[in-house]
């Protein structure tokens, strides 16, 4: 079990956004996430990597209770992210957007950073190169020394992706990926998630409203509304719940 | 193997250390003054620059720092008699009385002791964000003056220090200068300075990036502060003569100037942008005397000069917003593209 949230509630004041995540994802698992809007599903995300403190419950990850632990901290841990509204460095081109990813690899020291050591040197080489085999891996190579936020929707969507393996994470979350895309878009997408899957040897949790993207890509999905978990199981399962056709479409 | 710009880059600095072995001779005392001050301005408008251009944090604790800067490096190098001249109401602690440092050491205990101050004060007021952290740092920056102010037997209180010696010469300031802004950019173009701006751009991306936004944030304020220490220590062995009032918040404000006029986050702009107000600062002062135009008599207007400085301002914000540079430097490759150096050949001289 590499993922397990242990009754993971998050209140805000008389608000309770999340109440009681149980998800357990297993190593090389797609699993999805879904819900109505409002439903809760980015807050899951930001207890996860440590945006928000859960209020009550646990968070582990490869046996290691990460519950409330900084964000960069999770992201040392192996998980990482993308961001349902794009946030990128502006300032940054799409190269030195993925470098930073490397972070937690490269771990940079302000004093070698100057005196400009070998050790220093080496380590910032790896990051350019595995940078670029990042931005080859995702078609954005050709894109390198562009400002990142100029790009097109779609390819900041991916550039944010590359971003997030460039931390060599084992579980990445993806919030929305497909949010803005056509269905030829949607499907590229899926194929996508499968092939970075395959080739970084990733778990992934992700979010996603597009139904025709998630059923295509997950083996099992939650459901929450209104920040309960009102239904889990493989896509087949989810499509002919009750409860499930109900928060979607409303019953009379 | 050395690239075209890099002898451009050594060139141009043994062309500029020509100029000023000359200007050190020929002009007056005046003019090299104010030359040697827009150094001192080149390395505090870098310190301001460091921590509200390329880190996104909004300072305004510049005064502050220079003021303990100042005041150590000072203390530190005075002989005992000049101490007993300045000390005359409260004598100066006894160990300090005896002591007399090397300019050297005391200028980098100056930076070392306000580096310190800045991590006591980064560490709380670094939670804070924005506009809030401003007025925090503006707010100890002020605390920081008060103390001096009242520590009788430190720093004199408000009677201030005279006879500093003079060691602010023009190889001095320019050399600190010169190794700041070496060392600013080395910093921002690195693999560390690609984690300060990823502050600047997105806290929350960074945090999830794994950047330790917090630790970033303390480690370039305390950089920040040690560069204001070292630029107040020499401004004080510049004029010479130093007390708490010099060290208010208009002293952070003409930094702020500085830095926002050249370019938020670009290090030739804080440059371009010290040389110029300070020069025009000095090249305006004939405004406030009795002008005599064909067309327009006045008998002397103190302040013309800044009404007119203002005007300046207001101009250059208004066409440039993000200041002269913006966020960009001026490079070789720049001049090149803008028709200005031969452009370089594909795989030519690099």
């Amino acid at each position: 079990m590499k993922l397990v949230t242990k009754g993971a509630t998050m209140r805000f004041g008389g608000l309770t956004a999340v109440s009681d995540l149980n998800v357990e994802i297993d190593k090389g698992e797609i699993v999805g996430l879904i819900g109505p809007n409002g439903a809760g599903k980015t807050t899951a995300f930001n207890m996860i990597t440590g945006v928000y403190e859960p209020t009550e419950g646990r968070i582990v990850y490869q046996d290691q209770d990460i519950t409330g632990k900084p964000a960069h901290r999770i992201t040392e841990a192996g998980i990482a992210r993308t961001f349902q509204n794009i946030r990128l460095f502006s300032t940054m081109t799409v190269l030195e957007n993925v470098m930073v990813g490397s972070t937690v690899q490269e771990r940079p020291n302000w004093i070698t950073s100057v005196l400009g050591t070998p050790g220093y040197h080496k380590r910032a080489k790896e990051t350019r190169e595995f940078a670029m085999d990042l931005l080859a891996e995702t078609e954005l190579a050709s894109l390198a020394d562009e400002q990142a936020t100029s790009l097109p929707y779609g390819k900041q969507r991916r550039l944010e992706i590359a971003r997030a393996l460039a931390s060599r994470p084992s579980l990445l979350l993806l919030d929305e990926p497909a949010a803005g895309m056509n269905p030829q878009e949607s499907i590229e997408l899926m194929e996508f998630i499968h092939r970075i899957r395959e080739r970084f040897d990733l778990s992934i949790l992700l979010i996603e409203h597009h139904m025709q993207v998630v059923m295509g890509v997950c083996s099992r999905m939650y459901v929450l509304d209104y920040g309960v978990t009102i239904a889990r199981g493989t896509p087949d399962v989810i499509r002919r719940d009750p409860k499930v056709i109900e928060a979607y479409l409303g019953v009379d | 193997m050395m690239t075209r710009d890099k002898i451009m880059t050594l060139g141009a600095l043994a062309v500029f250390a020509l100029l000023l072995w000359w200007a050190d001779g020929a002009l007056g005392n005046y003019a090299m003054r104010i030359l040697n001050l827009s150094a001192i301005y080149i390395v505090l408008a870098l310190s301001l620059n460091l921590i509200n251009g390329f880190t996104g944090l909004f300072s305004l604790g510049c005064a502050g720092f220079m003021a303990v800067g100042a005041y150590v490096s000072a203390i530190l190098t005075m002989s005992p008699d000049v101490k007993d001249m300045n000390f005359f109401l409260e004598p100066l602690a006894p160990w300090l009385q005896n002591l007399t440092l090397p300019f050297g050491v005391a200028l980098i205990i100056a930076g070392i002791c306000a580096a310190i101050t800045g991590l006591i004060i980064g560490l709380p007021v670094l939670r804070l964000r924005d506009d809030y952290l401003g007025i925090a740092t503006l707010g100890f920056a002020e605390i920081i003056r008060v103390v001096i102010t009242n520590l009788q037997g430190l720093t004199n209180g408000a009677q201030g220090l005279k006879s500093i010696p003079k060691y602010s010469t023009t190889w001095v300031v320019w050399g600190v200068a010169a190794l700041t802004i070496y060392f600013v950019s080395r910093l921002v173009r690195s693999s560390y300075g690609r984690q300060l701006k990823a502050v600047r751009d997105d806290e929350i991306a960074a945090e999830a990036m794994g950047v330790n936004v917090f630790r970033v944030k303390v480690v370039s304020f305390t950089i920040s502060s040690f560069i204001a220490g070292v630029g107040g220590a020499l401004l004080g062995h510049m004029i010479t003569t130093i007390d708490p009032k010099m060290f208010s918040f208009m002293l952070t404000f003409n930094i702020l100037l500085i830095v926002v006029l050249g370019g938020n986050g670009s290090i030739t702009g804080s440059v371009i942008g010290a040389i110029g107000v300070t020069v025009l600062m000095e090249a305006m002062r004939f405004l406030d005397e009795p002008l005599n135009f064909f067309f327009l008599k006045t008998d002397g207007m103190p302040g013309l000069r800044m009404v007119v400085f203002s005007a300046l301002l207001m101009i250059v914000v208004i066409f440039r917003q993000r200041g002269l540079m913006g966020d960009r430097e001026l490079s070789w490759e720049r001049l090149a593209k803008a028709g200005l150096l031969p452009r370089r050949k594909k795989g030519g001289l690099a």
